[in-house]
């Protein structure tokens, strides 16, 4: 735990795949005591570079630009071996930094101070905070050549001044999930619209099925909720922007949101906060509980290895987009949390650490992770496709098809204003609903203490 | 013991006293007292100090620490007060532990007098209470989580008849008392309460080992006499046996109120949902991680903790200063 709110899990950290994921929990106990990191940790000296002889470069690549550094956070044994087959695929000479996942994520603010020249990170706020800070480097010049990534990818990739500092890898979309076999069996259909859902909330609530399973524990799944609702309710940009911190959230706006919220409230499972994401998806599962949005890592929490019954669930576990509330903005955003990278301010090897950024972005190198590992989504849309899962497939039109992409509440915004503030008072709300105009009347205030980027 | 060696040494043995080491062993009185000082100063007073700098300055860690701003008492103008929801829940839990800790080492005091009358089997029932304490209170936490507090599926739960009770998130409050300075009201909240008897699982056992360490040296003759003399059981603990242990109740109560004070693994283990934040959290999510960009707010949290310890160990000094010298 060492010391942290805990967030909403990276798509390193859940695939799609059926490797069960239930060491999350474990893993972060062990950091506990975990030792601290001098700038860079265990030094992998994966990579003598050119596997293929450096003349050989993909695409982006140019010539002879001598070695790069890399800090990888991909440290697990599997992510680590395709993150090194990506590599090689770009035919760069390329010496891999890797180290811990959780401690990369939690010693990044020191490290991006004397990073590596490309350095493993994630999309939105979070990008967007470090480049406002003036500590990663711009590589507009780079998306140039990156004419497979859709729109969506790119405003993710955006800095407030409009250039771009991250180059995409893979993502994990957030959505509604059920059981396709009970919406068969009971004859319900896929909600488009906010009415469709009340409907159909009704309908199950008749059929002694709790419409929605709902979790909480650790103060982020229920964020996922927020969002959905806002972007349908009010739209990505000033979702963006009260993410940014330039909207107030006592405006009627925000408020308008948590009417929404609170019509759906009756349907949730009882006890939201105490509730864990497993023991809700298990719920699902079960069929005790019609419909669950979380990110595709719901699967995880089925385990084929341990419980015999654990695969037919994988397979049977289908999702839909969040239902329109106001027609003028549809369903024309989705929430992904994407992986990528970006380049240190002054990278020691500049031209190769573009190289390298523009053959990571290209479809070869994200083909190669995922022959090894193939529990991701690739970011580009030139990717092979023939390896994914159904569900896989079906993220990847959803988010390939989406105009807008956010990121999950605690990437889009301050982490820590995420937490402490946002995130307790989602906790507040859900345990109390009537105390919304004060809860929100907190936020604002707690708000003004942050400096947005 | 150390009136003995007061009233041994004459009054002018301060200058006696200091020829009678010779080098070598002022050499070795050097290093025995000088490195842990210097470690205890380097380690402990200056990271001290220089929290209470940063505490009024803003600071975002990422960018150098020069570029780090004087803000006066802004941060705890704004602990205080913006913050205050997160604040005073927090102490007032600390206090709510203080209270509580106390409590459960009344009974591990309890349970080690009537371990220490060799009840046959002592040693299952020792070894049964004092396991939890060989576990790391966040194992303890996680413990608790997943095996007794699941909703759905927690072993008290499973015993409880009623509605399932939701022991982590459930932030209803059990008392609220209102504070004429806050406009809302602090009070003990559920899962909170539930937090106590995980940490009273550990407490108890930790305390009644300490607590059977010392009745073991108990002088047997005192209490022999106690008995001729005609007390009662009660009487004997009371009058004889608590006063004659003096140094390991001090001990305990230390103990105790430097458990309550830095309680943090427990909470975090369980998520530290409303309702159960205490100081050390606060700290260290204002200060750690990738949100750790706050380090003016958590130092000033930081600040807060330090002087509620600093207040204790103070009135503790004094206390036993007063003592020793009546």
């Amino acid at each position: 735990m060492s010391g942290n709110y805990e967030s909403s899990p990276s798509p390193s950290e859940v695939g799609f795949s059926l490797v069960s994921r239930r060491t999350l929990l474990a893993g972060a106990a062990a950091v506990g005591g975990a030792v601290v990191l001098a700038a860079c940790g265990d030094d992998s000296e994966g990579s003598e570079g050119t596997s293929g002889g450096t003349e050989t470069t993909a695409a982006g690549g140019g010539g002879d630009t001598g070695e790069v550094s890399f800090g990888s956070n991909y440290s697990d044994e599997k992510p680590k071996a395709a993150m090194q087959a990506a590599l090689d695929a770009t035919g760069l000479s390329v010496k891999v930094n890797t180290v811990d996942h959780n401690t990369y994520q939690e010693q990044f603010n020191t490290y991006i101070q004397q990073p590596d020249d490309v350095v493993c990170w994630f999309a939105g706020y979070r990008m967007r905070a470090f480049a406002g800070k003036g500590v990663v480097g711009d590589i507009s010049d780079v998306w140039e050549g990156l004419g497979d990534m859709s729109d969506g990818f790119k405003n993710a990739s955006t800095g407030l001044d409009g250039k771009q500092y991250f180059v995409p890898f893979y993502f994990y979309p957030w959505a509604i999930h059920y059981r396709r076999s009970l919406f068969e069996e009971k004859g319900y259909e896929v909600p488009t619209t906010w009415d469709d859902l009340l409907a159909l909330c009704e309908k199950m609530k008749a059929d002694g099925i709790t419409p929605f399973s709902a979790a909480n524990d650790g103060g982020w799944p229920q964020m996922g909720m927020f969002d959905m609702i806002n972007l349908r309710t009010n739209g990505y940009d000033f979702h963006v922007s009260l993410m940014g911190g330039k909207e107030s959230w006592t405006d009627d706006k925000v408020k308008k949101v948590f009417e929404n919220w609170s019509t759906i409230l009756d349907y949730y499972q009882p006890d939201v906060n105490g509730r864990t994401w497993q023991d809700a998806a298990t719920a699902l599962g079960n069929k005790e509980t019609g419909m669950y949005l979380l990110g595709t890592f719901v699967t995880s929490n089925f385990d084929p290895a341990t419980d015999p019954a654990a695969q037919e669930i994988i397979d049977d576990i289908d999702f839909f987009a969040f239902p329109e509330i106001d027609p003028a903005h549809g369903q024309d955003a989705v929430e992904a949390p994407i992986d990528g990278f970006m380049m240190a301010k002054s990278p020691k090897n500049d031209a190769g650490a573009r190289a390298l950024l523009g053959a990571l972005g290209a479809a070869a190198s994200i083909d190669a992770y995922l022959a090894v590992d193939p529990s991701s989504v690739a970011a580009n849309s030139a990717a092979k496709t023939d390896g994914y899962s159904a569900l896989q497939k079906k993220s990847a039109e959803l988010v390939g098809s989406a105009k807008y992409i956010a990121q999950f509440l605690d990437r889009d915004t301050d982490p820590d204003f995420a937490a402490k503030v946002v995130g307790k008072a989602l906790q507040d709300f859900l345990s109390d609903p009537t105390t919304i105009d004060t809860v929100l009347a907190t936020v604002e205030e707690q708000k003004q203490t942050y400096t947005f980027e | 013991m150390s009136t003995d060696i007061a009233e041994a040494a004459p009054p002018a043995g301060r200058r006696r006293r200091f020829s009678q080491l010779s080098r070598n062993d002022k050499l070795v009185l050097l290093v025995m007292v000088g490195v842990p000082a210097f470690l205890h100063i380097v380690l402990v007073w200056i990271p001290a100090i220089l929290t209470g700098v940063l505490s009024f300055m803003e600071w975002d860690n990422v960018t150098p620490i020069s570029s780090a701003e004087f803000v006066g008492f802004r941060n705890y103008w704004q602990i205080f007060t913006i913050f205050d929801n997160q604040l005073f829940p927090a102490l007032f839990n600390n206090m709510v532990l203080i209270v509580w800790l106390f409590l459960c080492s009344a009974v591990g005091i309890g349970l080690a007098y009537l371990l220490d009358k060799n009840l046959r089997g002592t040693r299952f029932y020792q070894s049964t209470y004092y396991f939890p304490v060989v576990l790391s209170v966040a194992v303890v936490g996680f413990i608790w989580k997943s095996v007794m507090f699941g909703r759905e599926t927690g072993l008290l739960n499973m015993i409880w008849p009623g509605e399932p009770i939701d022991f982590v998130g459930d932030q209803t409050k059990i008392f609220e008392i209102q504070f004429p300075f806050l406009d809302f009201p602090l009070g003990l909240s559920r899962n909170f309460a539930a937090l106590l008897l995980a940490m009273a699982w550990r407490h108890i056992g930790y305390i009644m080992v300490l607590y059977l360490a010392g009745l073991k040296s108990f002088d047997p003759s005192l209490r022999e006499a106690a008995s001729i003399d005609g007390c009662t059981e009660w009487q004997t603990f009371r009058r004889v046996v608590f006063p004659g242990l003096k140094p390991i109740n001090v001990v305990v109560a230390v103990i105790t109120v430097i458990e309550a004070l830095r309680a943090y693994d427990i909470v975090a283990a369980l998520s530290e949902p409303r309702g159960t934040e205490v100081m050390g959290t606060l700290v260290t999510n204002s200060l750690t991680g990738e949100g750790g960009g706050r380090v003016g707010i958590g130092s000033a949290y930081g600040m807060v903790l330090f002087l509620l310890c600093i207040g204790f160990i103070i009135w503790y000094v004094v206390n036993n200063f007063r003592e020793h010298e009546s």
